[in-house]
């Protein structure tokens, strides 16, 4: 991370970037990596031992996200958790621990679970990112997320959109997965409120609904929603 | 105007009447026996698919336009005069729009607040405050707690010594009763910081219209940080609004107008735009509380029959720069004991301040008292359980042990043969105690729109135990509606006062309230009925989404269709939580059995089983109740066994400020849970809702260590029992 004054006070341009990327040597592909304007060009082409240059200044890239491409224009230092969160409003990834060791931010990068804290944002280029807004909504709920409802896996519900996904991944790679495979697919995602049994419960459930797709009546409503569903 | 009303109350094969005056607009407390359609049924919570699929917006969530990021400079030294504090160079920083120095006296602590930047991204606040320069005169400190208590030791607060005045109270005759009790033990116990590690850290967004403000932020009493933050800006209370929708855990940590709240509405006034500023994990260790460490010194002593006779207490502990640390609550209450002797003393250390932790006090009390407790069985010859039931005079917490025992297995498990591998089962039970009635302060509004809907209104919060799930269920319940009828709007003081979310009192203080308005709704409802059904009001009810005659529920007419007759859009109806009846028990009691296995080459721990029991009172929802029990265990099972912050005696900070090296419970900890509860009705309130999130953590690092001392043949005194530990246990003499 850069720390000195110039630096800070005076954002790269993007020709001062474009002059630091031919005096390093490492001009392959770099005017297409951090582009002036969305979608003007198409993933870069790395050969062996070249180098991407990127930075320190902001640049807009595009990540698939939901199966929608989004531009944004973000600092290569920003991790794709933040530039979910703060550039693209999907506020439902959560920050927790900021270094890998709680889940409270995973989301599906190409169906594998991973957490976002722990990836630059310029590095989720190219890859399907899937969200836990992704995944299903209060009016089209994923079974995974209606059997966390219905088992009450959550509490405070901080940790829930981590554990969801962890868990969703999961019954993806192994729908029948038994208990010792739901520990242990968990076993990343910290939840303080202690709500692991149920969701234990919730998993094993959801393993065995799986596909059967019977979201049922709503229990209840609060302010700001639409509706409340959950599988009977 | 008021009535005499008798009632039945107590649990299954234990009731008793009460008479009991009631106002004219309170209904009548739930009885022992009360038939409900919704109360008592395992009911998801309203909330559930919001968290489920993240779209419940937290204050970390909270996106404003213009909004700019918060960020705090914390002292890297642990006692420190400033000099000076210059923010010139951050102020130049592009993208910085303010920067304020905090005052917060001398440092006292590593990672005590200095000065704050907001900017227009979260990574140049970061480098703002890299360019903050402080010059620290740095002084003498001391973080370890037996150090601190030497005459010689750096002084925490120049007021005083670091060694806080003792505070004693005396019952009885304890050293009498030590000299002629048949039995005595005394043994040392000792536990560690733990942290609360709320999951959203603390924090606000702080938004400014003129004179008004406007703070979402993550508190455990939105009109306590309203109250805080028109004192502080020297305003009317009614131009401070504070919402907090969804709130990320609390654990006691956040009561009030935290240094960080109140700095996100300095820093939003003086940019002249929204601030949002949420801690870093390692700031929530460092600065929003803890709870304060143990040293405590138990003599117990018994007569011949196995009664208890005589208790003693010293105990010291430390919550850094804060008090709190006394730990006596379940020595003066939980067994029978006519000789008692309590002395506790608060110790400064330059560290973190106390914050009120998930039974303050009791889960360290406890696991001193119930180890000690099977040190006494064991040296008087009697079965652990038993010596419990012997000493016990709470008949709920009798029928507990029985159901308990049963359910557990406690005697077989007892009578089976040691095992000779390194692989060692034990066992252990301990008791819980604690007093979540409830009390007056909240008032609650119920509203009935024309096209049927039903709105629940109060300024009440939700930390995680699903507080709109059961306030909407008590509705319900009284109006005789579907729970999706009703709509929970709580977390913002636009709505009608209530008591902040601490010492188990939501459910208990805010049902009652409800269930009054919800009555007074019902009454003008059936004044709108009555002429159709050609009935008095008095002469109908409210059953199956119906108003309908009494004595003819054929005379109905749907809810819906009675709101229809509403004359504007709504009518509305308060209710308030009234002082506390005479009830059956104002105390609840609890107890848990844990089995748990050594390793006795590697010293690692692991819970198998552990069996709760509990009570809280009329239970609203068993799902989310149960999802409670399971967290207190879980959480004591970490306090057991992995939670610890560790300081750096030599550099005075805390070595662990993360969740990878503060270890807490994760999946593979979880052992096999099962849940019981006694179901008690106690008219101590129109409800008899009892809160059961601390109760359901005072005893279950008691129960693990108990177990673990079991299976090792030996105490273990000290917490948490990391495998250095239990293999040191396993060391000393029988």
């Amino acid at each position: 991370m850069p720390t000195d004054d110039d630096r800070l006070t005076r954002p790269l341009s993007r020709r001062a970037f474009l002059k630091g990327a031919v005096v390093t040597g490492a001009i392959a592909g770099a005017a297409g990596l951090i582009r002036g304007a969305p979608g003007a060009a198409e993933e870069p082409q790395l050969g062996p031992g070249m180098a991407e240059r990127l930075g320190p200044g902001a640049g807009t890239i595009e990540l698939k996200i939901n199966g929608e491409a989004r531009q944004l224009t973000v600092e290569p230092r920003v991790t794709l958790l933040r530039a979910l969160r703060e550039n693209l409003g999907l506020t439902g990834t959560k920050l927790v621990c900021d270094r890998g060791s709680c889940g409270a931010c995973t989301v599906h990068l190409d169906g594998r679970p991973v957490t976002s804290c722990m990836m630059l944002a310029v590095d989720a280029r190219g890859h399907e990112i899937t969200t836990i807004e992704g995944l299903g909504t209060p009016a089209r709920i994923h079974p995974v997320q209606a059997a966390f409802v219905n088992a009450d896996a959550l509490q405070c519900g901080f940790c829930t959109p981590g554990m969801v996904m962890s868990v969703a991944a999961a019954l993806q790679r192994n729908p029948g997965a038994d208990l010792a495979e739901i520990r242990h697919a968990t076993s990343g995602n910290i939840c303080r409120c202690g709500t692991y049994p149920h969701v234990f419960q919730a998993a094993l459930n959801a393993g065995k609904v799986n596909g059967s797709k019977t979201v049922a009546s709503l229990t209840g409503k609060v302010r700001g929603s639409k509706s409340v569903a959950g599988l009977t | 105007m008021s009535r005499r009303v008798t009632l039945t109350l107590g649990f299954e094969g234990n009731t008793r009447d009460v008479t009991v005056v009631i106002p004219d607009d309170e209904p009548t407390p739930w009885q022992w026996g009360e038939r409900f359609a919704l109360v008592g049924q395992p009911t998801p919570r309203v909330d559930g698919a919001l968290k489920a699929t993240g779209a419940a917006r937290y204050t970390y969530d909270v996106q404003l336009p213009g909004m700019l990021y918060g960020a705090i400079l914390r002292s890297p030294i642990p006692h420190a005069r400033v000099r000076s504090v210059d923010l010139s160079a951050a102020e130049r920083l592009a993208g910085v729009r303010a920067a304020t120095t905090i005052d917060s006296g001398e440092v006292r602590f590593a990672g005590q607040e200095i000065a704050a930047v907001a900017a227009t991204t979260p990574d140049i606040a970061a480098d703002a405050l890299k360019l903050i320069k402080v010059d620290y005169e740095p002084l003498p400190f001391v973080v370890d707690l037996e150090a601190a208590m030497a005459d010689s030791a750096p002084s925490v607060f120049a007021r005083g010594p670091n060694l806080g005045k003792p505070k004693s109270s005396t019952v009885g005759d304890p050293d009498g009763a030590f000299a002629k009790a048949a039995a005595t033990i005394e043994a040392t116990y000792t536990s560690p910081v733990q942290t609360h590690v709320s999951l959203e850290t603390h924090g606000a967004v702080a938004s400014w219209d003129g004179d008004e403000l406007t703070v979402w932020c993550s508190t455990q009493g939105v009109y306590a940080v309203r109250d805080d933050l028109a004192v502080y800006f020297s305003l009317p209370p009614d131009q401070v609004r504070v919402i907090a929708e969804f709130i990320g855990g609390g654990f006691g940590s956040k009561f009030g107008a935290s240094p960080e709240i109140i700095t996100a509405a300095r820093l939003a006034k003086a940019a002249g735009a929204p601030v949002k500023l949420m801690l870093p994990r390692a700031a929530e260790h460092l600065a929003t509380g803890n709870r304060p460490s143990a040293v405590q010194r138990v003599k117990l002593g018994v007569d011949s029959t196995g009664a208890l006779v005589a208790i003693d207490l010293k105990q010291h502990g430390s919550g850094g720069i804060g008090g709190g640390s006394g730990s006596s609550g379940p020595f003066r209450s939980v067994y029978r004991c006519p000789n008692i002797r309590l002395e506790e003393r608060n110790v400064y250390t330059n560290a973190g301040p106390s914050s009120p932790m998930r039974a303050p006090g009791w889960p360290q009390g406890c696991f001193a008292l119930e180890l000690a407790m099977d040190e006494m069985a064991r040296k008087a010859g009697i079965d652990r359980l038993e010596f419990r039931r012997r000493n016990n005079d709470n008949p709920v917490r009798a029928a507990e042990y029985e159901i308990g025992a049963r359910n557990f297995g406690w005697a077989a498990k007892s009578a089976a043969p040691k095992q000779q591998g390194p692989l060692r089962r034990g066992i252990g039970v301990a008791s819980a105690l604690w007093h979540a009635v409830g009390n007056s302060g909240p008032e609650a509004q119920v509203i009935a729109h024309r096209d049927g809907r039903v709105e629940l209104r109060i300024g009440t919060q939700d930390i995680g135990t699903g507080t709109r799930t059961i306030l909407a269920m008590v509705a319900a319940e009284e109006l005789g509606v579907p729970l999706s009828t009703v709509a929970s709007e709580i977390g913002d003081t636009h709505y009608l006062y209530s008591v902040p979310s601490g010492g188990s009192g939501t459910a208990p203080s805010n049902t009652p309230a409800v269930r009054q308005a919800a009555a007074n709704l019902r009454d003008k409802i059936f004044r709108l009925a009555a002429p159709t059904l050609g009935a008095e009001p008095g002469d109908l009810e409210a059953r199956d989404g119906q108003i309908r005659v009494r004595v003819n529920p054929s005379r109905a007419m749907a809810f819906a269709d009675v709101c229809k007759r509403i004359p504007g859009d709504s009518i509305s109806a308060q209710g308030e939580r009234i002082a506390n009846y005479e009830g059956f028990r104002n105390d609840q009691s609890g107890c848990q059995f844990a089995e748990v296995e050594v390793d006795t080459e590697t010293g690692i721990v692991r819970v198998v089983n552990l069996v709760a029991l509990h009570d809280a009172g009329v239970i609203i929802d068993p799902l989310t109740a149960r999802s409670q029990v399971n967290g207190g265990i879980i959480m004591g099972i970490g306090f057991a066994l992995f939670e610890d912050r560790r300081m750096d005696p030599a550099l005075g900070v805390m070595m662990n400020p993360t969740m990878d090296d503060y270890k807490l419970p994760g999946s593979l900890d979880v052992p096999e849970i099962s849940v019981t509860f006694v179901e008690v009705a106690n008219g101590i309130s129109n409800t008899g809702v009892m809160g059961l999130g601390e109760a359901a953590h005072v005893a279950s690092a008691a129960a693990v260590a108990c177990a673990v001392s079991d299976a090792i043949g030996r105490p273990a005194r000290d917490l948490p029992l990391t495998p250095d530990r239990v293999l040191a246990a396993m060391e000393r003499p029988a």
